[in-house]
């Protein structure tokens, strides 16, 4: 177990390394070019590593913290769940709640990840002009059984580039489907207890092993 | 005479206290679910039934039966509910999509073996889910108040008004005999269920509060059903969210629904 945190921490910390120093040469990529990029990477790296789909934690967490993790605002995703509370948190608490957020979404992402088989990504035409800074790029997981999955991203530019800020998956914004449990423990038990809260249920994941694959 | 007034105090005490269960102790008020007391009893409830009975069954159903049977079992009651469907888009104007939905289920009814194989999806014709809740949405009826119906799980006040025409649109319900029916029934609900093992393992994994992330992704959903994916901005904002507030305000708003060529 605290191998596991230790690597995770040394993981964490090379991607926002690496996030601040790698992402410049990419900056003019268009939106969907980027997200389209990543997906295509990480779904061949999920294909071509038996590992990985047999759920090694260490390994997927390496994926998600180089692949995926650069290119995601993870400030602005817990920004906007915060709401109204953002602004009347301190800096220091501002950023303990980004660190916890982050790591609950890499654990449920890297749980998602360990999932993926068959299926196919389809991205649909663009709609935005090239003066946008904040887009939507949508795309569809097309599964081998039932119908097809909606998985849009919502991007934003900034000095470093395009990065992701909210996904949608069924339907549903990631961040706006937290917005309601951080509002109400922020105003229960603060942001202090918010923080605290993310922060055992990130404990309890990393103790616990992925869901093994199916068969 | 005190006698009488200790009575109807009684009852008024009795009333305060069924609407103090009905709506709960709603400390965080969230304005699409008035009733969370009484929604979050019924998802204790099905949980417990979930936990206990369902997921086990499901998991084993997924883990023993074959593949292919799996398959031809959705495809089976997916091609049911095409016909369902079909109706509910023309009722929706969508007529080509209605077409598209008729075609799906002569096709694989026919061709496809009374709808085991679906060969409509690899001939490029898509599948659209679209229920009666759905319909009165495009209609522009308000989804009305977030309710957790027991057993059948997340819903609102209009999609649980819409669900008797659903039921009665569902061509296995004229099925005889009723054995054959029930069963049938009963491998719809395990097939179904064993679809969403995945994500309902996800949804432990990342909600805070598994009941709040279910009410308000379910909201999302549907409303996003109601818009076939293309949900304007602001009228998602609105959904199921009570303090996005002013960070959702700092977005700039986009003309999502203009198409660009």
């Amino acid at each position: 177990m605290k191998p596991v945190m230790q690597l995770f921490a040394a993981a964490a910390a090379t991607a926002v390394f690496s996030a601040s120093v790698i992402a410049a040469p990419v900056a003019n990529e268009a939106p969907d070019a980027l997200v389209k990029r990543i997906s295509a990477d990480v779904i061949d790296s999920v294909k071509a590593d038996k590992d990985i789909q047999a759920g090694n934690r260490a390994k997927i967490m390496d994926l998600v913290n180089s692949k995926i993790l650069p290119y995601v605002d993870a400030q602005k995703m817990t920004q906007q769940a915060a709401g109204r509370h953002w602004r009347s948190a301190t800096p220091e608490q501002q950023q303990k709640l980004t660190q916890e957020f982050r790591t609950l979404l890499v654990y449920t992402y890297a749980g998602a990840l360990s999932t993926i088989k068959n299926e196919t990504v389809e991205f649909k035409p663009m709609r935005s002009s090239p003066s946008d800074t904040d887009v939507e790029v949508r795309s569809q997981v097309n599964v081998s059984r039932g119908e097809p999955i909606t998985l849009n991203y919502r991007l934003s530019k900034g000095d470093q580039g395009w990065k992701i800020y909210d996904v949608n998956v069924l339907g549903a914004w990631l961040v706006q489907t937290y917005t309601s449990t951080f509002n109400s423990e922020i105003s229960k038990n603060g942001v202090d207890g918010l923080i605290k809260r993310l922060a055992e249920r990130n404990a309890q994941l990393a103790s616990k092993p992925l869901a093994a694959p199916a068969k | 005479m005190k006698h009488t007034v200790t009575l109807s105090r009684l009852r008024a005490c009795a009333a305060a206290a069924a609407v103090l269960a009905l709506s709960g102790c709603a400390t965080t008020g969230n304005q699409q679910d008035p009733l969370e007391g009484y929604n979050r009893a019924v998802f204790s409830f099905n949980d417990a039934v979930d936990r206990t009975v369902l997921k086990p069954t499901a998991t084993a159903y997924k883990n023993v039966v074959p593949g292919f049977a799996q398959t031809g079992v959705n495809n089976f009651f997916g091609n049911l509910s095409d016909a369902w469907s079909s109706i509910n888009n023309f009722l929706q104007g969508k007529v080509e999509d209605g077409g598209t939905d008729f075609g799906r289920f002569a096709l694989n009814s026919t061709f496809g073996i009374f709808g085991l194989l679906d060969i409509a999806s690899e001939a490029g014709m898509p599948k659209h889910n679209e229920d009666f809740g759905q319909t009165l949405g495009k209609w522009g009826v308000p989804s009305g108040p977030f309710l957790m119906l027991p057993l059948l799980g997340p819903s609102t006040v209009r999609d649980t008004a819409a669900l008797p025409a659903d039921f009665a649109g569902d061509i296995w319900k004229y099925k005889d005999p009723t054995h054959v029916r029930n069963i049938g029934a009963g491998v719809r609900i395990i097939d179904k269920r064993a679809t969403l093992l995945d994500a309902s393992n996800l949804l432990e994994e990342a909600a805070l509060d598994r009941y709040e992330f279910l009410r308000d992704g379910y909201l999302q959903r549907r409303q996003s059903q109601v818009y076939d994916g293309d949900v304007p901005r602001q009228a998602n904002d609105d959904a199921g969210a009570d303090a996005a507030g002013d960070a959702n305000s700092q977005v700039v708003p986009q003309p999502v629904s203009v198409e660009k060529k």
